[in-house]
């Protein structure tokens, strides 16, 4: 296989420091961070107004094991469903400006080119799978990101386009009735932002993981944008 | 409205919920009235922006009718009239013609009837059939005057009230609906008389009304008073 190097054997503090991420990228990073912690705890309280997906009566939308379910205090935010709502619809600016940023950074720097997964990142996605499951032993090469990290990283803009898309259904169904209709109904825009919740929340913890036992030199990259590691830093 | 400062008052507030969990914080003296003032912008929004004074609701089937909507209100017990006979609508403020119009007057004037879906900010849906006279029928005969901006729906509720647009009460799927799933308004919806409209959340729609007056200044409302938002278009 060819393309970039493999990752240089050579020891920690010989590494160069080299930068990483742009301001945007690491502003926007930790905003939307905050903002999504923010959104799902108000949206667990709004949620626990009415702790189901259907028209009254059902039937119901399934799998759902929170269905009539409350979560507990210390995961809601707003204190009742008005503040939660408040809440929701006031973070909901920052999360969309903040996410048109991101987007628009990437466009403008061609960064996108580093992150998003295209079809001929599909081979290089198997490869890196077999590294993890130790089907082969040597660390595929790549560039900023794997094939599989570009995949995770293009997934999450998505779904948060999701999240946004089928919000703003919820929001103004009747004004919005095309999208809703995009979304299956009403109810049903409901359980797929609901299922994005639990989609944010695996990927953080996934997210955190990976960070610590394969790069933790990406978080001090993440943070002030420099970077010593194990992997290039451009493509 | 929302300044530099208060966007990272806004922020810092978010991070700080991140920070100390969530903990059923409402965000405190410090961010709670910023919160409210970004609801008046997303009222803005959705007012200006979002809301469009022609487009109507989609409507639905008679079949596909919701069984046994919920009822609420909030006084102790049902809110029922001692004598109906007596009861009048008073429409009154900014008009040339304040009257009072009996339930018989209003049944007289021109009826729309539709089958759409209910939006309650719980997150609830159901589909009922209501029928009854559009609120710029009211307007009209009352001839309004153009100094009107909002409406304000007065009810024997234990004083339950809602403050509206002139626009949104002037969409021509806003009725006064005396009738539910071609039967007469039942008490537990609102009887004789309640405010209906698909273009707004449930609680802006006043049940067991007693008078509509139009206003220069902006209404409250019994829960928008307490920080639900104002606008509530759906």
């Amino acid at each position: 296989m060819t393309g970039p190097a493999a990752p240089p054997a050579a020891t920690p503090n010989t590494r160069p420091l080299v930068k990483r991420h742009h301001w945007i990228v690491r502003l926007t990073h930790w905003l939307t961070f905050a903002v999504l912690v923010g959104m799902i705890t108000s949206g667990l309280q709004i949620y626990t107004a009415y702790a189901r997906f259907g028209e009254r009566g059902g039937p119901y939308y399934q799998p759902n094991p929170f269905q009539d379910h409350g979560f507990p205090e210390w995961s809601r935010l707003g204190h009742w469903l008005a503040g939660a709502l408040n809440w929701h619809f006031a973070l909901a600016w920052l999360l969309v400006g903040g996410g048109l940023l991101y987007v628009s950074y990437l466009a403008a720097s061609g960064e996108w080119r580093s992150l998003l997964f295209r079809p001929r990142d599909v081979r290089g996605a198997i490869e890196m799978q077999k590294y993890y499951l130790r089907l082969r032993t040597d660390h595929p090469p790549q560039g900023k990101h794997n094939p599989l990290q570009k995949l995770a990283y293009s997934f999450i803009v998505l779904l948060g386009a999701l999240s946004v898309l089928t919000g703003f259904a919820i929001y103004k169904p009747t004004q919005l009735s095309w999208l809703v209709a995009l979304c299956g109904g009403f109810q049903a825009a409901r359980y797929w932002h609901f299922w994005a919740v639990w989609i944010f929340t695996a990927f953080l913890v996934v997210h955190v993981v990976l960070v610590f036992v394969v790069d933790p030199a990406s978080l001090r990259a993440m943070i002030s944008g420099w970077y010593r590691g194990r992997f290039p830093s451009h493509d | 409205m929302i300044d530099r400062r208060g966007f990272f008052k806004l922020a810092g507030g978010a991070g700080l919920a991140s920070l100390v969990g969530a903990c059923g914080w409402d965000g405190g003296n410090a961010v709670r009235p910023l919160l409210l003032d970004v609801s008046r912008l997303n009222d803005w929004v959705g007012e200006k922006i979002l809301f469009s004074p022609h487009r109507l609701a989609p409507q639905y089937d008679v079949a596909l009718r919701t069984p046994r909507m919920p009822m609420y209100f909030i006084s102790p017990e049902l809110p029922m009239l001692q004598d109906p006979s007596t009861w009048r609508l008073q429409v009154a403020g900014l008009v040339k013609r304040p009257q009072a119009f009996s339930l018989g007057e209003l049944q007289a004037m021109p009826r729309t009837t539709y089958t759409v879906k209910h939006h309650c900010v719980e997150g609830w849906s159901a589909i009922e059939t209501w029928h009854g006279v559009p609120v710029s029928v009211i307007a009209e005969r009352c001839e309004l005057l153009p100094s009107a901006r909002y409406v304000r729906f007065d009810s024997f509720d234990s004083g339950y009230s809602n403050g509206w647009d002139l626009a949104s009460a002037m969409h021509p799927q806003t009725i006064l609906a005396y009738g539910m799933n071609d039967n007469p308004l039942p008490a537990a919806h609102g009887a004789p008389l309640r405010l209906y409209s698909p273009t707004k959340l449930g609680y802006k729609l006043t049940k067991y009304l007693v008078s509509l007056t139009f206003t220069a200044e902006r209404p409250g409302g019994y829960w928008e008073d307490q920080g639900y938002p104002w606008f509530a278009g759906v």
